[in-house]
C-alpha cells in the first residue's frame, strides 16, 4: 500500500508540473484570442489545456480543480461549437479564471486554502452557459467528422478500484469527451446484497457505445492512470462506409517526456529549488547509444593492452582517442539534459505586459523571438525575476504614452521586443523597446548631484549610462522622477551577475533602449584559462579574458602611490596582484618578469598579475558553498587532472572591488588636464 | 568503527566517541558524525579565510574544506607529523575535514561518567566543549561537533 502511495505522489507531482504548463498555454491562448476572437484553432488549444487539467485532476480526486475546469470547459466548448462568441464580458471572466485555476492547483499542491473568489468566478462562467439559448440538445456538441467510427468500450473496474480515491465517473466523462455517446449500459449484476455490501468496493462495470475519431491507443490513454485497477476492452462495432477509406491515425510517435530527478542541481546550488526536468526520450536514447560506444572503446583499450609491439600501441592510441571523443560527447549530452527552452520564462511575460500596459495606460505589443533557445534549467528559474524586471521597466519607463508617441510621429502602439539566441557558447537575451531612450545629460546631472562622479570627470556616454545600474541611483530616480528608467536596475544587474552573466545597454535618445543579457549556457562547466601564481593554479573564465602579455617596465605605473595601473595603448588598466589577493608567497612580484592577463567585467578592464599561463580547457565548476561558504573573489573550485583542487576566479567580484576605470580616467586626459591647469 | 552489532542497544545509553590527540591532550567527538579518516593529502589554500581554515581538498570529486582542529579550538598550531590525519565529519549535510595530531580510540561513556559543564581553566573555548569524560586513567574533552563545525562553516546556507 505504501508503495502505491509513493508512486501516486510522483504522478501527482508530474500532474502539478504539467498543469503549470497547461495554465501558461491557456493564458497565452486567451491573450491571443483578444486579438483574434474568432480563431477556432486558438480556442481548440485552450480547450485542450483545460481539458487536460480537468482529466488528470479528476483522476487524482482534486474535486475543486475538476469542478472549476469543467465549468471552463463547458464555456469553451460552446465557443468551439460557435454557439457563443468571445466577447469582452467573457474575457473579463476568463482571464481571472486562469488565476483562480492556478490558485486552485497551487492550493491542492501545497494543501492550502482555495482562492476565495473561486466560487464566484465559477458561477460567472456557468452564467455564460445558461444565459445564451442552447441550440444543440443535451448530447455532447462535439463535431463528429468523417473519420468517426463506432466502438464499444467496456470499463471493468476491479473491486479495489476506489481504494486510491479514483472516481469511475471521471473515466466515463473522459470517454464522453472523445465523441458522441451512442449508448451506455451499467452492469450491476455483481452488486451483492445490501447487508454484505462493502461500500468501498467497486461492483459496477460499464459498457459505453462511443462514436469517435480517436484511435484505440488514444482511448486507452484514459486508463493510463488506473491500468492496474481497471480492465478495459475496446471493440469496434461497425465501420461507417465513409470512414473505411480514411486511414486510421497511428498512435503519436513523437518522443514523450521522461522525468529525471534534478539532484545535481540541488547539490550545486544550495537554496535553489530542487525539481524535476522533463527530458525528451530522444535525448535519453542518444545518451544510451553513447554509453555503449564508450563501453566498446574501453573494451578496445583492454584488448589492445594485452599485446605488445607497435601494432598494439597504434591500436591503443586509436582506442584512447575514440574514448576521449566519446567521453567529451557524453559530457555534452548529459549537460544537454539539463537544458530547457527559455519559453518557460517567456511564457509568463505576455500576461504581465498586458496587465501592466492597461494599468499605466499604454498600448504595448510584445514580440518574443527565439523562445526555443535552450539554457540550463537552474538558470531558467533564476532568470525569471531579472527578465520580468527588464520587461516591466521597458513598458513602464521605456515606452511613451500613446499621445506622446503620436506627437513624435511614432505609431500609437509601442513595441517591446524580447529576442533570445545563442552566440559563441553564450545565450544572449535582448529586451528592447522603441520608446524614448535614455537621456545621457539628465543621467549625468543626477549622478553628479548624488556624488557618484565629479563634474570635471571625462566620461563616455556608456560610462554615464552605467550609472543606472548603481545602487542608490534608482531610488533617487523614483523620488525626483527625472529619467524614470532604472527602478531596481542594480538588483537586476546583481541577479544577472550571480548567474555569471553580464548586462549591457545601448540606447538612442528618442528611439529606444535595448538591454542585452549575456549568459553562459550552464553554470556547471566553464571554459577557462589555467594560470599559475606561485605554486598554485587558478582558473580564469575564458569569457572574460581579452589577452595576456608581458609588460615592459615602462607600462607599469603607480597612480597616486596606491593603485598600480598598466598603460595599454594609451588607456590605463588597474592591475590586480593575484598573489597578494590569494596570499600566495612564492610568486613573481615584478610585472615585467611575469605575465598580465587582461580581463573584462561589466565594461571594466583589469590586469591580473600571474606567473605563467598554463593553457585553456573546460573545467567542471564545484561550488564551495556545498560544504563551506562563499569565498570572496572566487566563483568556485575545480578539480585538475592531477586530482588537486584549483580555484576559479570570479572576475566580476574582482572588478567590483577594484577602483573603477571611470574614476581613474585615462592617463592622457589626466595629463592634459594638469597641463591646462599649469598654464 | 567495527563495533559489534550487539552494542546497538547499549549505544543508546552509552555514547560512542572517536578520540584524538592534540599535543598531550585527548579530545573526542561523537562517532556517528565521523564519515571517514584520511591521511594528510594535498590541500589547496583558500584566500580571504581565517588562517586555521587550511583550504580545500578533493574527496572523491567533492570539494571539502579542511580546518585545523588546533586552530579551531584556539590552540597553537604545530607542523604536520607522520600521525597527522584528517577526520572527515558529516554535519547537517556538510562534509568538513579536521586536521588532528592523531586518532586514538573508539570510546564509550556512560552519561553518568560525563561532567557537563566543566571548568577547563580557559584552555579551549568552553562553548565548543560539551563535557568532560573521566575514567580511571583518562581525561577526555568531548567536543560539541555542531558548534566546532558551525564556527567556521555557516549552516544557514545549506541546501
Amino acid at each position: 500500500m505504501s508503495e502505491i502511495n509513493i508512486d501516486m505522489d510522483g504522478l501527482l507531482e508530474m500532474f502539478f508540473e504539467e498543469a503549470e504548463e497547461h495554465l501558461t498555454a491557456f493564458e497565452n491562448g486567451l491573450l491571443e484570442l483578444e486579438d483574434a476572437p474568432g480563431n477556432l484553432e486558438v480556442v481548440a488549444r485552450i480547450f485542450r489545456a483545460a481539458h487536460s487539467i480537468k482529466g488528470a485532476s479528476g483522476t487524482f480526486g482534486l474535486t475543486e480543480v475538476t469542478r472549476f475546469t469543467h465549468a471552463l470547459e463547458t464555456v469553451l466548448d460552446r465557443l468551439r461549437a460557435g454557439s457563443l462568441a468571445y466577447s469582452r464580458e467573457l474575457a473579463q471572466v476568463f482571464l481571472p479564471s486562469v488565476d483562480v485555476l492556478r490558485g486552485l492547483v497551487r492550493a491542492a499542491r501545497e494543501g492550502t486554502a482555495a482562492p476565495p473568489e473561486a466560487a464566484q468566478i465559477r458561477l460567472a462562467l456557468e452564467a455564460f452557459v445558461h444565459t445564451v439559448p442552447v441550440t444543440t440538445t443535451s448530447t455532447e456538441p462535439v463535431a463528429v467528422k468523417s473519420g468517426a467510427r463506432d466502438v464499444i468500450v467496456r470499463v471493468l473496474p476491479k473491486l479495489e478500484f476506489m481504494s486510491r480515491g479514483m472516481d469511475p465517473l471521471a473515466i466515463l466523462r473522459d470517454l464522453a469527451d472523445f465523441g458522441e455517446i451512442v449508448s451506455r449500459d451499467v452492469d450491476a449484476t455483481s452488486v451483492p446484497e445490501l447487508d454484505v455490501l462493502d461500500p468501498e468496493q467497486m461492483h459496477l462495470s460499464f459498457r459505453i457505445g462511443l462514436r469517435t475519431e480517436k484511435t484505440d491507443a488514444e482511448i486507452a490513454e484514459v486508463f493510463a492512470f488506473v491500468d492496474d485497477l481497471c480492465a478495459f476492452k475496446i471493440e469496434e462495432v461497425a465501420v461507417p462506409v465513409r470512414a473505411a477509406a480514411t486511414e486510421i491515425e497511428p498512435a503519436p510517435v513523437e518522443p514523450g517526456p521522461v522525468t529525471v530527478k534534478d539532484a545535481a542541481n540541488s547539490a550545486k546550488n544550495p537554496g535553489a529549488p530542487a525539481g524535476t526536468i522533463r527530458v525528451s526520450t530522444e535525448k535519453v536514447d542518444k545518451l544510451l547509444d553513447l554509453v555503449s560506444e564508450i563501453v566498446i572503446a574501453q573494451a578496445m583499450i583492454v584488448d589492445a593492452t594485452r599485446d605488445r609491439g607497435n601494432e598494439a600501441e597504434t591500436r591503443l592510441n586509436e582506442a584512447l582517442l575514440s574514448l576521449d571523443r566519446h567521453t567529451r560527447e557524453l559530457q555534452e549530452r548529459v549537460m544537454s539534459i539539463r537544458m530547457v527552452p527559455l519559453a518557460s520564462v517567456f511564457g509568463r511575460l505576455p500576461r504581465m505586459v498586458r496587465d501592466l500596459a492597461s494599468a499605466v495606460g499604454k498600448k504595448v505589443r510584445l514580440v518574443v523571438e527565439g523562445e526555443g533557445t535552450e539554457i540550463d534549467k537552474s538558470m531558467v528559474e533564476q532568470l525569471s525575476d531579472p527578465l520580468t524586471h527588464l520587461v516591466r521597466n521597458a513598458v513602464d519607463h521605456g515606452l511613451e504614452f500613446p499621445e506622446d508617441r503620436i506627437k513624435k510621429g511614432k505609431p500609437e502602439e509601442g513595441i517591446v521586443r524580447i529576442r533570445a539566441f545563442h552566440q559563441g557558447g553564450n545565450v544572449i537575451i535582448e529586451v528592447s523597446d522603441d520608446g524614448k531612450g535614455l537621456d545621457t545629460a539628465q543621467i549625468r546631472d543626477k549622478a553628479e548631484r548624488l556624488g557618484f562622479v565629479s563634474p570635471e570627470a571625462v566620461l563616455t556616454s556608456e560610462q554615464i549610462h552605467d550609472f543606472i545600474f548603481h545602487a542608490g541611483f534608482s531610488t533617487a530616480a523614483k523620488v525626483t522622477d527625472v529619467s524614470g528608467r532604472g527602478v531596481g536596475m542594480d538588483v537586476v544587474k546583481r541577479n544577472v551577475e550571480a548567474l555569471k552573466g553580464s548586462l549591457s545597454l545601448s540606447t538612442q535618445l528618442g528611439s529606444g533602449t535595448a538591454m542585452r543579457l549575456r549568459l553562459p549556457l550552464t553554470l556547471a562547466i566553464v571554459d577557462g584559462l589555467a594560470v599559475r601564481v606561485g605554486r598554485q593554479t587558478f582558473v580564469v573564465p575564458l569569457l572574460s579574458v581579452l589577452e595576456s602579455f608581458r609588460p615592459s617596465p615602462a607600462q607599469v605605473r603607480g597612480v597616486l602611490g596606491t593603485s598600480e595601473v598598466i598603460d595599454m595603448r594609451g588607456t590605463s588598466v588597474p592591475m590586480v596582484r593575484l598573489h597578494e589577493l590569494m596570499s600566495e608567497p612564492d610568486a613573481e612580484r615584478d610585472p615585467s618578469r611575469a605575465l598580465l592577463c587582461i580581463v573584462e567585467a561589466n565594461g571594466t578592464n583589469l590586469a591580473l598579475l600571474v606567473d605563467d599561463v598554463i593553457g585553456q580547457a573546460q573545467f567542471v565548476v564545484k561550488s564551495l558553498e556545498v560544504n563551506y561558504r562563499k569565498v570572496n573573489y572566487l566563483m568556485g573550485a575545480t578539480i585538475l587532472g592531477d586530482g588537486r583542487v584549483a580555484m576559479i576566479i570570479d572576475v566580476q567580484s574582482l572588478a567590483r572591488n577594484t577602483p573603477r576605470a571611470g574614476a581613474i580616467t585615462d592617463v592622457s586626459a589626466l595629463a592634459s588636464h594638469s597641463a591646462s591647469e599649469a598654464a | 568503527m567495527s563495533t559489534p552489532q550487539s552494542s546497538d542497544a547499549k549505544s543508546s545509553e552509552r555514547g560512542q566517541y572517536l578520540s584524538f590527540a592534540l599535543g598531550t591532550d585527548e579530545y573526542a567527538i561523537e562517532i556517528l558524525r565521523v564519515q571517514e579518516i584520511l591521511s594528510i593529502c594535498p590541500i589547496t589554500a583558500l584566500p580571504q579565510t581565517p588562517p586555521h581554515v587550511r583550504g580545500v581538498m578533493n574527496l572523491r570529486g567533492a570539494v571539502v574544506p579542511v580546518i585545523d582542529m588546533r586552530g579551531a579550538l584556539g590552540l597553537a598550531t604545530e607542523p604536520y607529523g607522520k600521525f597527522t590525519v584528517i577526520i572527515v565529519l558529516s554535519v547537517k549535510g556538510r562534509t568538513v575535514g579536521f586536521v588532528v595530531d592523531s586518532v586514538s580510540d573508539v570510546l564509550s561513556f556512560d552519561e553518568s561518567a560525563i561532567e557537563r559543564s566543566p571548568d577547563l581553566g580557559g584552555r579551549v573555548d568552553a562553548s565548543l566543549v560539551s563535557g568532560i569524560a573521566r575514567t580511571q586513567d583518562r581525561f577526555v574533552v568531548l567536543l560539541d561537533t555542531d558548534r566546532v563545525v558551525g564556527a567556521d562553516v555557516p549552516f544557514g546556507l545549506a541546501a
